[in-house]
């Protein structure tokens, strides 16, 4: 008996390993041409733990407050052997994190995987997705550079445009009625402890609702599948899937150690307070294209201020767009093509916008 | 032989008068939890909202020194807790405002190629009066009044009226 096997039989007299274990070794996963797909919720979970692994290392050296946040990040860039490297593929990993996060979630929206039963699959995902940018303008902040000042001074802002209950919800973030010091505290504990948590808990919900429901079948593979049951095949999950997805997340890395070492990132000038804006300032590239639509709104629509218009818009359509799978009814064909032509619409807009936001001045 | 047996007596007086005991009870186990949820939670909410800072500007300040500026140039001084913006124009007056943009808060800031007051993050323009004159701002910056008394240029809110 070699001394694996050894750990497993105690293992297993004392927690019924095998029984544990015996749902992933019946999984299955379809396979058909469309399979490719299935690989970009796990690498975004692999980004996620990279995230968590790299975001401990820089706690080690990170302070926050307005006075030694950028020196300290400074401190890791220059003195802290490969905290440039470190860094760097915090930064990396957070920005590949959430381009993956929305192409899993395009990809769901055009093979129509959120459909019945899998609905609050859908919407723990679309909460994951805020989150995951709730992540990525908190730790934005902490560097506590001038790009990173303005871009939460701006956010922030929008927060407080809501009529009601939008000015309490921004002096909450802000920590006062501007940003200061008090908000990088603040912004640092979201990003450490809150959101790390409520996603944590989120993950596991989203992955129970996959294991519970297994894979979804791409409604036109299906037709061909119930056309020619001689067609349909499945994979193992168990170990045959696990292998691939993890060739995936090794290639992932490759590409992530490659960018962070090529391209490291790099650190701006440290806020002031008392300075103008920039010329040419602009948000991380996931911002964009709300960025963009909100230069381009007129001043004034009818009596209302084109900000709070166009904030308004976005909150409806988020919303909206959490509820998508209540929208699709089985027995009318309409709806479907509809929501097909909406993500279309949304993909191409946020795409558009995107690159205009980037290319203007 | 009926009180031994709780359940059955329980059953039949459910069935045809309320408790008014259990009522009580259970009155008195809510409002309890109640009362509980409410003593954790509202200290929770007060935490959550800043103390409020003091605004240690007051209604004037120096914002520059008689010199300091070339014409056709614009200084971000300290007003209060906010930036404000002092303009010297080509023709050696001073103009002073808000330097808080109107549309999502960013510093704006003194063009002197445009001679106008420039937002850099959404590209609003307001004219050396701090009106909004294109883009996305709604409404014009806060002007202050300006004067200059011996080699300091003191900048101050205006009075209301």
């Amino acid at each position: 008996m070699t001394v694996l096997a050894k750990v497993r039989s105690w293992l297993d007299e004392r927690l019924e390993w095998d029984e544990l274990i015996a749902p992933l070794r019946k999984k299955t996963v379809p396979l058909h041409r469309l399979s490719y797909w299935y690989f970009l919720g796990g690498i975004t979970l692999f980004l996620f733990i990279i995230q968590v692994l790299t975001g401990i290392l820089l706690l080690l050296y990170y302070r926050p407050g307005a006075n030694q946040a950028f020196e300290s990040v400074q401190y890791i860039m220059t003195q802290v052997q490969f905290g440039w490297l470190i860094r760097s593929i915090h930064s990396w990993s957070a920005n590949l994190m959430i381009f993956t996060a929305f192409a899993h979630m395009f990809s769901v929206l055009f093979l129509k995987a959120y459909r019945k039963p899998r609905e609050l699959t859908w919407v723990t995902g679309v909460v994951l997705l805020v989150l995951v940018m709730g992540f990525g303008f908190s730790g934005y902040l902490l560097p506590w550079n001038t790009l990173a000042f303005f871009a939460t001074k701006v956010g922030t802002d929008i927060a407080g445009q809501v009529p009601v209950i939008g000015h309490p919800i921004m002096v909450f973030l802000r920590g006062g009625e501007e940003v200061t010091g008090a908000t990088l505290t603040r912004f640092f504990g979201f990003h450490v402890a809150v959101l790390p948590g409520l996603v944590t808990v989120l993950i596991a919900f989203h992955l129970l609702f996959v294991q519970r429901q297994g894979m979804s079948v791409p409604p036109k593979v299906e037709k061909e599948w119930s056309a020619d049951p001689e067609a349909r095949r499945e994979l193992r999950f168990f170990p045959n899937f696990m292998l691939r997805e993890l060739i995936a997340w090794y290639t992932g890395l490759g590409v992530l150690g490659a960018l962070a070492a090529l391209f490291p990132w790099n650190l701006g000038v440290k806020a002031d307070l008392f300075a103008s804006a920039p010329a040419g300032i602009k948000p991380e590239w996931y911002f964009l294209f709300m960025f963009q639509t909100l230069k381009l709104i007129p001043s004034k629509i009818w009596f209302m201020d084109g900000e709070v218009l166009g904030i308004m818009a976005f909150g409806l359509i988020g919303l909206l767009w959490l509820l998508l799978p209540f929208f699709e009814n089985d027995r009318v064909a309409r709806s479907k093509q509809w929501i097909t032509g909406l993500s279309v619409f949304a993909l191409a807009y946020v795409i558009a916008m995107s690159v205009y936001g980037y290319l203007a001045k | 032989m009926a009180t031994s047996d709780r359940g059955a007596v329980g059953a039949n007086c459910a069935l045809s008068t309320p408790i008014p005991r259990r009522g009580f009870v259970e009155l008195l186990l809510g409002g309890g939890f109640l009362a509980t949820a409410i003593a954790f939670i509202y200290p929770v909410l007060r935490y959550f909202v800043p103390p409020k800072t003091a605004d240690l500007g007051g209604d004037s300040v120096v914002a520059a020194k008689v010199g300091e500026l070339q014409l056709n140039s614009g200084k971000i001084f300290r007003f209060g807790s906010r930036p404000g913006l002092l303009i010297r124009t080509a023709n050696g007056e001073y103009h002073a405002m808000s330097a808080v943009c109107t549309h999502l808060s960013c510093t704006v800031q003194y063009r002197p190629d445009l001679r106008e007051v420039w937002c850099a993050c959404h590209n609003g323009t307001y004219n050396l009066d701090g009106r909004n004159i294109s883009g996305p701002p709604p409404r014009p910056l806060e002007a202050y009044d300006v004067q200059v008394r011996g080699d300091e240029i003191f900048v101050s809110r205006r009075r209301e009226g």
